[in-house]
């Protein structure tokens, strides 16, 4: 525990981002989310912490939709971004979804090649006028995925030959290139060694001063490290949500506690 | 003995050997099932195969060669000059047979004694008639020597039966006296059985084999006779397919192929992209309750009968052209560009809605094999569906696609009720799709169906049509399950 120092951060109060009201989420007769009520706000990192199973990848999803694409998942209450609901039938989940960007848990670069795969939304939404702003906007994603450096040179060879640590900041880097106001990262760093994940870490507090970023991860040091919220969740339930040093210091709920101190696996 | 009641007795023997081989390894455990080396069934099945498979083995293989032989020996002795003009030796063996069923059959029916059957000379008494009173009709009279070569065949028969007999006999004895007497706690008869098994495995996988090169060779043997008797340069370099039976017949694959190929063509233009967006549409955006009911249904396409779908092209879709494109004033578009049912255009839709399912589910598993995570990749950064399926599942899919496509393409050219049926026998060169033409695989049949003679290169020249197809859609399979491969490593 000593190594989980909490820098002294300072805790400002931003606007609301995303409000979940009584989020429940059933994956057939399975209640995976159970009433959740949580406010992610603006230019802000929050971080989902919790046992394995315990329903993070799943709230996540719920926050751009992904789960509309399960045929069992069903969702019931309301999910407000700049306070329209998101699950509204006038909302158009595609264009939800480049405002609410995502890297998921496991790396899935497209089977195109690695300029490709950065491409591939700025080139949907239209973002670039022309082929040298596409190729700027590649080449700054691929900085702030802080891979750029090992791809430079191999930007046209396959996006599924690289390693796993690297598909991941490829992953990244793609999700970026959209520029989402909102970014969801399910544990982002899983596969990646402590140099990767400390430039990834660098690169979600650079983006914490335009979007807000959630991020999934079982490291307790990452979410100490990195966000300013932390939400922790145990058995589809969320049990405690407040400031990352106030969860990390003085838990209110024993469950907390146990989880941070590692009695709850 | 007759080879049935040989199979019983063997069968009885491997029975009792189970027995009584798991009853040796219990006694010698003093029935204790704890101190055995295996289960005591196993010593059971190792007395019951030892006994049984070598002289099932022996017994077959005899029973494969001992005609070869019998037919080759008894053939040496027809003299050249018993086989008359026009015949060949192939046709005094089968009358050779064909009378020494007779005399079998006389003996068994009582009206021959053995010895009568074994001395009977076609110059003092009446063979065929006597023959004839047991029910065996002969053509002609029989000649001495097809009669003294027909005594020898039945000899020769009954000898080697005998023989086949005491030895399968002791085959089977030997494999169970000594699986018999290794009985013992010690004995490790499950490694044994577990590698008898694997050897008829082993043995079946090699037959299956053996048979497709048996095939090959075949057709290979009868395509060097007909290479003998035609030019191969007219074969394949030719221009006209004319098979005239009175000799100097034109018999070039190349119309036929072109035939083969363009209906091939017309086919996959149906349905392929019919196949594709349906599969497309069945694994992206169909329910579950749709698709449980829409991909039985599509499949069952694929189990009508191909001559079912012939007569839906010469009923049905032939006519159906006839009265679009043909019939002068009387058509619908009052034209007059198709005279008869039979076109390239008939078969070549038939065979596209035959193929339909075949592509369809084909691709269907092989969307289904791009993993959710790529989708989820793409719509998780705002795309649509269609352009997720465009732009990540299509071509993530497509080595696999192109393979299923391959696959479907050989299926066309090897095809056969269909363009019997639908697409006439007129050999040409032409690019109009309402005249009818033929293909390789018509002309097989029209050239092997009717009175054939195996010597003539009319008849022997569809050993080569047969052989040049096989190559073609062979290499098409091995080009398609090559591609297929590649693309299933990809995401292993
Ligand atoms: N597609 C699905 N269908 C049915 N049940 C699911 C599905 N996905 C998740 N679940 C169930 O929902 C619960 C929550 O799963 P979820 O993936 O959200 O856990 P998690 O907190 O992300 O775990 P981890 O830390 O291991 O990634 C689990 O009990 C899981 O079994
Ligand atoms: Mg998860």
């Amino acid at each position: 525990m000593n190594d989980m120092t909490v820098v002294e951060k300072t805790v400002e109060t931003q606007r609301t981002k995303i409000a979940a009201r009584n989020v429940n989420v059933y994956y057939g007769d399975s209640h995976a989310i159970k009433d959740v009520n949580v406010e992610i706000e603006d230019k802000t990192v929050t971080a989902f912490i919790g046992p394995s199973g315990c329903g993070k990848s799943t709230f996540l999803r719920c926050l751009n939709r992904m789960n509309d694409t399960i045929g069992t998942c069903r969702v019931t209450g309301d999910i407000l971004l700049e306070g329209e609901d998101i699950y509204d039938k006038r909302v158009d989940p595609v264009q939800l979804r480049a405002q609410v960007g995502m890297v998921f848990q496991k790396p899935n670069p497209f089977p195109k090649s690695i300029y490709d795969n950065v491409a591939y939304g700025p080139r949907i939404h239209g973002l670039a006028k022309n082929k040298a702003e596409l190729d700027e906007i590649v080449e700054k994603s691929l900085r702030r995925g802080a891979i750029w450096n090992e791809v430079k040179d191999r930007l046209h060879s396959p996006g599924t030959g690289l390693s796993g640590g690297q598909q991941q900041r490829l992953c990244i880097a793609r999700a970026v290139a959209t520029e989402p106001e909102v970014l969801l990262m399910d544990e982002p760093c899983s596969a990646l060694d402590p140099i990767a994940t400390a430039q990834v870490e660098e690169l979600i507090d650079e983006l914490r001063e335009n979007y807000s970023v959630v991020i999934v991860t079982h490291s307790m040091q990452q979410a100490a490290r990195v966000s300013q919220k932390t939400a922790f969740f145990h058995l589809g339930n969320l049990v405690e949500f407040g400031p990352t040093g106030q969860i990390f210091t003085n838990p209110e709920d024993p469950r907390t506690e146990s989880y941070i101190t590692g009695r709850i696996g | 003995m007759p080879t049935p009641w040989l199979v019983l007795v063997l069968i009885a023997l491997a029975v009792a050997g189970f027995f009584l081989g798991r009853n040796r390894a219990l006694v010698s455990a003093n029935g204790n099932t704890k101190d055995l080396h295996s289960l005591p069934s196993y010593y059971g099945h190792n007395v019951a195969l030892t006994a049984l498979v070598p002289a099932l083995g022996l017994l077959a293989i005899w029973l494969l060669v001992q005609p070869l032989i019998i037919e080759s020996r008894v053939s040496g002795m027809i003299p050249p000059d018993a086989i008359s003009e026009g015949s060949t030796v192939g046709l005094v063996m089968s009358d050779v047979r064909r009378v020494a069923e007779g005399l079998d059959l006389a003996v068994e029916k009582g009206a021959l004694t053995g010895e009568q059957a074994r001395n009977l000379r076609s110059e003092f008494s009446d063979v065929r008639g006597r023959l004839g009173e047991v029910g065996v009709a002969l053509g002609a009279d029989v000649r001495p020597e097809v009669l003294r070569a027909a005594q020898a065949y039945r000899t020769m028969s009954g000898t080697g039966h005998t023989v086949m007999t005491v030895l399968v006999g002791l085959v089977a004895l030997f494999g169970f006296g000594w699986s018999y007497g290794r009985t013992h706690k010690d004995f490790r008869a499950r490694n044994v059985v577990e590698q008898g098994i694997m050897a008829m495995l082993i043995l079946a996988a090699s037959l299956a084999i053996l048979t497709t090169i048996g095939i090959v060779l075949s057709m290979l043997f009868e395509t060097r006779n007909f290479f003998g008797l035609h030019s191969w340069t007219d074969f394949f370099f030719g221009s006209t397919w004319a098979p005239n039976f009175r000799g100097d017949s034109e018999l070039s694959i190349l119309p036929l192929l072109w035939g083969t190929l363009y209906i091939s063509l017309i086919a996959l233009l149906v349905a392929v992209p019919i196949g594709l967006f349906a599969a497309i549409y069945l694994s992206e955006y169909a329910n579950k309750a749709t698709r449980a009911f829409a991909k039985p249904l599509l499949e069952i396409l694929a189990g009508i009968p191909t001559i079912v779908y012939g007569l839906f092209a010469l009923l049905t879709v032939g006519p159906g052209l006839v009265r679009l494109f043909g019939q002068g004033q009387g058509g619908i578009l009052g034209l007059e560009w198709m005279s008869g049912a039979t076109s390239v255009l008939t078969a070549g839709l038939v065979m596209g809605i035959m193929l339909i399912p075949f592509v369809s589910s084909l691709s269907d598993d092989i969307i289904n094999a791009v993993p959710q995570a790529m989708r989820d990749g793409s719509l998780g950064l705002g795309a649509t569906k269609s352009e997720t399926v465009r732009q990540v599942v299509m071509p993530a899919a497509l080595p696999g696609i192109v393979g299923a496509i391959l696959l479907a393409a050989s299926r066309a050219i090897g095809e056969t009720m269909i363009v019997v049926m639908g697409a006439g026998a007129i050999a040409k060169f032409s690019l109009n799709p309402l005249e009818s033409m033929t293909t390789i695989t018509t002309r097989i049949v029209s050239q092997l169906t009717g009175d054939t003679d195996f010597a003539s290169p009319e008849t022997l020249v569809a050993f080569a049509l047969g052989l040049t197809l096989f190559v073609l859609t062979l290499g098409l399979n091995v080009l398609a399950l090559y591609i297929v491969r590649k693309y299933r490593e990809q995401y292993e």
